[in-house]
């Protein structure tokens, strides 16, 4: 069994599974029978001046027949004062002194309040901080949560005035209702950051009732966007994630948020660039004992690579995420149809002749049977067939050997431009 | 013991359980996750593998998102009896055979989901289809059976005035009289026949075509004329004995317990009971002598499991109702009391030979010396059914010994103004003689009636 352990910025944690800042951490109760249950850490949920919330306050977006795809809330920060939540904090680090118990806060974009509940929440221990840049909902309305964080400079004054009296770690979460999460990111590191988390929540509006024209959810008739979610979030999560973790400018560790929900998730998170990760929609949809179920796909996938850390996973694939500009070009593969596995469906077929390049052909054999292959002349790998075929192993992309060495577009328009040169020269000359 | 002090009828809540409809229907979840299940096939196999083409990936997915009209009206388009071939058609060996599933994980259980959809059709009383506008031609059907409303059903959609005739006292055919209630309530037979009845047609039951009607009038009185009366009773076997009472013809047996009334009426609660045959029907026989109470129910066959004509479905439906099969075994003599009622069947043991007979199959021949008394209290003969000779010649058509001939794709008979279809053409090596096949070959002499008639409709741009 692999050493599950992690260190975030300083934040130690028995394995990388925390619950993020969300109803799923809203009492010392709940967090105490999520560490129960194998949980590493939880961000406690948002502390600040307590709101009032609505009545109803969460939808899920459901796909063929498939409950929970995406998840969307218009719940707010905690609504139970700051001391109750400050008693309880204290309690469950007594408790579980070696699990991870980080407080996310949220205040008015000014610095004597900032001040004050940092040095009130450390006061009563705790093993790190989380700025709430990302809430899209409600408290963006107020100039906190998504706000903010839309502001680089504001992200990057309000994790200054924390550091300035900060004695833990501070991790700064970022919304992703933004052009480009890395320009934020870069700001939170300007501003002392310790960490980052991402993603936020999503701005959405889950659905619309069609029988009585409603938004979904809503509240006596009314509704308002919400943040988003859940499996249908990973990979733009992920992709936010990818960037600021080749950005060399944002030089600090990442916990990876946004639609995790098993192991394989988890992994793909840390290969992207994240030390630790949070949950909170799968915790929502199965309940805390989720987290057995990713701790052991998880060790049993380190063991299975032979490794002995969880770190060693962290940040292994960051090299393989690039621009488009550096592709190659001459790169080339092709599906090909394997019919002793197809089960003739031939959804390959009318997804090709419909939507993409018409390369799959329905034949018959001499023994009057149906079968499918591919023109590979025509055929462009650009997956589609193999993407919406049902059944595992019956269309290959298969790779094609290049009679070309490998051109990005990039290096195709130096050349280019380098032939450009040559014959201006040529004609001046 | 005497044996006939026992015998007796059930009580009617007893028969009413008994009879009520075997398997349940879909729920409203478990419809969802099986349609959710279906691939949508392009081209889809169990499409082809319909008689009637029913687009079976199209409806599943309407189900799936929640249209169930929508997925009824694909079903019934295609088939104007999809209620019942929801209940009764060999899925195994049609649509769901053909899933592309089947070696991948499951086939859809697309028998099931048909009856999800018609089901909300009949319960939701929304009317389906509409009569096309009159095109002043007139066209009488006889026989209100699935070929005959499926028929009936295509020419009223497109304008024809239709008239059908049959002489039960209700419409609907094999679907109505002749399959197991508890396989096949008359409910949804009668409801098929009423969607039919709702586009104008007018379905006259209680009429004999050739006793209260002529065969020359109906030609003359219409423009076409659809003849799908199926077929008649069982033929008989032969043998001495069929006479007595306590012998049935397990058509007519089967009929009596498609209403409570009737069944109450059938005294054979702790009886010991014969059924002489191995096809579909003689199955039928069996497990409604088993519901109606009997003791004791045995299958008696002249061949081996592997030559009856029964589906293997309803082969271990009848073993799980605890019905016994004695294989290669035939029936020699049925032998009666002094009051004429029988008391048991002679048998005599049979073994194959290899020698294939008319029909390739071995022939099964009496091994002499071995005949053996089986006590019973009724006999049930289902070894086949007649044909319609007499009607069939009153209209002065050329047939196969009752197998009206007609031409493969528009079922028009050697009378050019006379089309049939159903068992009434259905012959040996004619495939099965089954419900959907019956709707199918409906259609298809409607098309070439209103291809007749309405060629305009039929211009392909």
């Amino acid at each position: 069994m692999a050493d599950l352990k992690i260190n975030l910025a300083g934040i130690e944690s028995p394995n990388p599974f925390w619950l993020a800042s969300a109803p799923p951490t809203n009492t010392g109760y709940q967090v105490q029978r999520a560490f129960e249950a194998g949980w590493g850490g939880a961000v406690w949920k948002t502390l600040g001046d307590p709101i009032i919330n609505t009545s109803s306050r969460f939808a899920a977006v459901n796909f063929n027949g498939q409950r929970v795809a995406g998840f969307n809330n218009i719940e707010l920060i905690t609504d139970r004062p700051l001391e109750v939540n400050l008693k309880e904090i204290y309690e469950t680090k007594k408790r579980f002194p070696n699990h991870a118990i980080i407080a996310s806060l949220m205040v008015e974009p000014k610095r004597e309040k900032w001040h004050e509940i940092v040095k009130r929440v450390e006061a009563i221990g705790v093993d790190g901080l989380e700025l709430n840049f990302g809430c899209p909902h409600g408290m963006a309305e107020r100039g906190m949560g998504a706000a903010s964080g839309q502001q680089p400079d504001l992200v990057e004054m309000q994790t200054y005035w924390v550091k300035e009296v900060a004695q833990t770690p501070v991790i700064v979460k970022l919304t992703p209702n933004i052009t480009d999460i890395t320009v934020t990111a870069r700001h939170a590191v300007k501003g002392g950051g310790d960490a980052i988390s991402l993603i936020n929540t999503i701005n959405s509006l889950a659905g619309v009732d069609i029988h009585t024209w409603n938004t979904i959810p809503h509240v006596g008739g009314k509704g308002a966007h919400g943040g988003y979610c859940g499996p249908a979030v990973k990979p733009i999560a992920l992709s936010m994630l990818a960037e600021c973790a080749r950005d060399s400018e944002v030089n600090v560790p990442i916990s990876g948020i946004g639609g995790i929900s098993t192991w394989q998730d988890v992994v793909e998170f840390l290969l992207m660039g994240a030390t630790g990760i949070q949950v909170c929609t799968a915790a929502m949809h199965h309940g805390f004992r989720i987290v057995e179920e990713m701790i052991d796909g998880l060790n049993n996938y380190l063991d299975e690579k032979g490794l002995k850390s969880v770190t060693e996973l962290t940040g292994k694939s960051v090299e393989k995420y690039s621009n488009w500009g550096d592709l190659d070009l001459n790169y080339r593969v092709v599906a090909r149809i394997n019919t002793d596995t197809c089960i003739n469906c031939n959804k390959c077929h009318i997804a090709c002749e419909d939507t993409s390049h018409q390369c799959i052909d329905m034949l018959t054999n001499e023994d009057g049977k149906n079968y499918l292959q591919v023109r590979e002349d025509d055929c462009v790998g650009c997956n589609l067939c193999s993407i919406v075929c049902p059944v595992d192993g019956a269309i290959d992309m298969v790779e094609l050997p290049s009679d070309q060495p490998p051109m990005t577009w990039n290096e195709r328009q130096s050349a280019i431009a380098a032939l450009n040169a040559q014959s201006t020269e040529v004609e001046v000359g | 013991m005497d044996n006939q002090f026992r015998l007796g009828t059930l009580a009617p809540e007893k028969l009413q359980q008994n009879f009520a409809e075997v398997q349940p229907g879909l729920t409203p979840k478990a419809a969802m996750e099986e349609s959710n299940r279906c691939l949508y096939c392009y081209d889809a196999p169990c499409i082809k593998a319909c008689p009637t083409s029913i687009n079976i990936p199209s409806f599943i997915k309407r189900i799936a998102t929640g249209n169930v009209k929508g997925a009824a009206k694909t079903i019934m388009e295609s088939n104007p009896v999809g209620a019942s071939c929801a209940r009764v058609c060999p899925t195994e060996e049609l649509c769901e055979g053909a899933c592309v599933l089947n070696d991948a994980s499951e086939p859809i259980a697309i028998g099931l989901l048909q009856r999800y959809a018609t089901d909300w059709a009949m319960e939701s009383g929304k009317p389906l289809f509409e009569p096309g506008p009159s095109n002043g031609k007139k066209v009488a059907v006889i026989g209100a059976g699935p070929a005959g409303l499926s028929a009936a059903r295509e020419l009223a959609r497109d304008g024809f005035a239709v008239k059908v005739y049959d002489s039960k006292p209700l419409a609907g055919g094999l679907n109505t009289h002749g399959i197991v209630s508890f396989r096949l309530p008359q409910s949804v037979a009668l409801w098929e026949a009423e969607q039919v009845a709702n586009l104008g047609v007018d379905i006259q039951t209680g009429i004999t075509v050739g006793k209260d009607i002529s065969a020359e009038q109906l030609i003359s009185d219409n423009d076409a004329v659809v003849l799908a009366a199926g077929m008649g009773n069982v033929p008989s076997l032969g043998i001495e004995g069929e006479n007595l009472s306590g012998v049935y013809d397990a058509i007519q047996f089967v009929e009596s317990t498609k209403t409570m009334a009737n069944a109450a009426s059938i005294k054979l609660s702790g009886a010991r009971v014969a059924v002489i045959g191995a096809g579909n029907t003689a199955i039928d026989a069996a497990t409604c002598s088993v519901r109606l109470g009997a003791d004791n129910v045995k299958i008696v066959y002249r061949r081996t499991k592997d030559e009856m004509t029964a589906y293997d479905f309803e082969y271990d439906f009848a073993k799980q109702d605890g019905v016994e099969f004695s294989w290669l075994t035939a029936p020699k003599r049925i032998i009666g009391d002094s009051e004429g009622k029988v008391t048991h069947l002679e048998c005599v043991r049979m073994v194959l030979s290899g020698n294939g007979g008319k029909d390739g199959r071995p022939v099964p021949v009496p091994v002499e010396g071995s005949e053996f008394l089986m006590p019973v209290d009724a006999v049930i003969l289902a070894i086949g059914q007649t044909r319609h000779n007499a009607l069939i010649e009153a209209f002065g058509l050329r047939h196969d010994r009752g197998v009206v001939i007609v031409d493969d794709v528009t079922k028009q008979t050697s009378d050019p103004k006379v089309y049939a279809a159903g068992d009434i053409v259905f012959g040996a090596g004619g495939g099965e003689a089954m419900v959907v096949s019956a709707a199918e070959q409906g259609k298809q002499a409607a098309k070439a009636i209103i291809g007749k008639f309405a060629p305009q409709n039929h211009v392909i741009i």
